[in-house]
């Protein structure tokens, strides 16, 4: 694990973490306001250039930058873990990459250590991925952490890194948020009814 | 007047530009608040009331910026401010954010013009009747010189009224008409010498959705270092020596 970490460390670039509140909307108060984060690591892409059939070093990244950014979201809102309410993330690959790059951040190692980040986490980490160029933007995906049917915290917050990627680098990022959207009204699952067992109700 | 709908902030920790990386990592941070422009839509030719009821906005975002930044105020080495203003809106509305913006970091930073000649035209404090000679220097002359007295004084004693204080130096700005989601490039340089040739550096901010046509969106940014890799020479930080703001 340590060498693991070092090893992610050593490729980071950046890291950044926003949030955002919402008081108002449409005139309205937001009672209490909304607040979402999102932590955003700009590494380098091993792959970057070649074709690899064995995308391991990525696999190991995503697994550490799960807890990285999963707990800078949660310090970034003031909250407690199990406080968090719904989660999303994303990556954007340089030109110099393939989008199985991002596969390999996200999916297959990224959601363990970041459902241990808000505690819990039964619902799918939704995602979503793309090649850019420096300063593309991405929406990352947003559910609720433990009832992906919950429908007042389907959301998506917008993310970009006015210098990156660069051809060889990934912008990776994980959203966090205490709330769902501001003044939901279109029914659905809430989420105080959910029951948060098989992920989805 | 003030009707904030939200705040955004920022915090960057840079390691490296693909150079050696830094013992400590460069940590910069940006906020944003997205207001309502109450001027939105008509022309009105008497704005200082809103410029004066931003200096508590000011505040509130440099004390909620250095709390996302995670950094003390003794650490923060260079400093800018922007604003956006959506299209029903003029450039001049997003000129009112110079003294107050301004001040709020200045002040918040440590900055003391207790010179005599009064505190030009300090944050938000409601000014009084200032309000003629605050908009002279909202245009002309914006927020930055802590009065022309040190500058114009023998060195040695300039040096020791100036140092009294802190973030001696104007803080550069950008503003524009933009659209939701715009982005502004905000410059930043350092707090006691504008021509510290190190943290010349910029900050770009996106609101994502702001500001709406009626809507106003101000931006404070700080910074805990100059450039990750600066290397061009020029005055550097520890050759400030005049204490007058620029050198």
């Amino acid at each position: 694990m340590a060498d693991d970490e070092t090893g992610a460390r050593a490729l980071l670039r950046k890291l950044i973490v926003q949030v955002d509140e919402t008081r108002r909307e449409m005139g309205r108060p937001v009672t209490p306001p909304t607040r979402r984060a999102v932590a955003i690591a700009v590494i380098a892409n091993p792959y970057a250039g070649r074709y690899s059939e064995n995308l391991d070093e990525l696999i190991a990244i995503g697994e550490e930058l799960g807890g990285l950014l999963g707990e800078r979201c949660v310090a970034a809102l003031g909250i407690t873990p199990s406080q968090a309410q719904s989660y999303g993330k994303a990556a954007i690959v340089g030109e110099g990459g393939e989008l199985e790059h991002a596969a390999a951040l996200l999916h297959p190692k990224l959601g363990a250590p970041l459902r241990k980040a808000v505690e819990k986490g039964a619902a799918l980490v939704p995602s979503a991925k793309k090649l850019g160029g420096i300063g593309a933007a991405i929406d990352v995906p947003l559910g609720h952490k433990d009832a992906a049917y919950v429908r007042s915290h389907f959301d998506a917050i917008e993310v970009r890194v006015s210098d990156a990627p660069r051809a060889g680098e990934i912008v990776v990022a994980v959203a966090v948020t205490a709330s769902g959207r501001p003044l939901p009204r279109i029914g659905g699952l809430q989420a105080h009814e959910a029951k948060g067992e098989d992920g989805l109700h | 007047m003030i009707e904030i709908r939200r705040t955004v902030t920022w915090r960057e920790e840079i390691y490296h530009e693909f150079g050696p990386p830094a013992a400590r990592p460069l940590v910069r941070g940006a906020v944003a608040a997205v207001l309502a422009n109450p001027y939105a839509g008509h022309y009105e030719q008497h704005i200082l009331p809103m410029m004066e009821a931003l200096g508590a906005v000011g505040l509130d975002m440099g004390r909620q910026l250095l709390n996302a930044m995670d950094v003390t105020a003794e650490r923060i080495e260079s400093y800018g401010k922007g604003a956006i203003v959506g299209g029903a809106g003029e450039l001049e509305h997003g000129a009112l954010w110079h003294v107050p913006g301004g001040y709020a970091m200045r002040e918040l930073l440590g900055w003391t013009n207790d010179g005599g000649a009064g505190r030009g035209q300090p944050s938000g404090q409601p000014s009084g009747p200032a309000s003629a000679p605050t908009g002279g220097a909202a245009s002309g002359q914006p927020s930055g010189q802590p009065s022309g007295q040190a500058a114009g004084q023998a060195d040695a004693q300039a040096t020791a009224q100036a140092r009294k204080g802190n973030a001696l130096a104007i803080v550069p700005s950008t503003k524009k008409v933009g659209p939701p989601g715009a982005t502004l490039d905000v410059p930043l340089t350092h707090i006691n010498a504008s021509y510290v040739r190190g943290h010349f550096d910029t900050f770009s901010v996106t609101v994502p959705g702001a500001p709406a046509a009626d809507e106003l969106v101000v931006i404070l940014v700080m910074a805990a270092g100059g450039r990750i890799h600066q290397r061009v020479g020029g005055l550097a930080a520890s050759a400030i020596s005049r204490w007058d703001g620029l050198r």
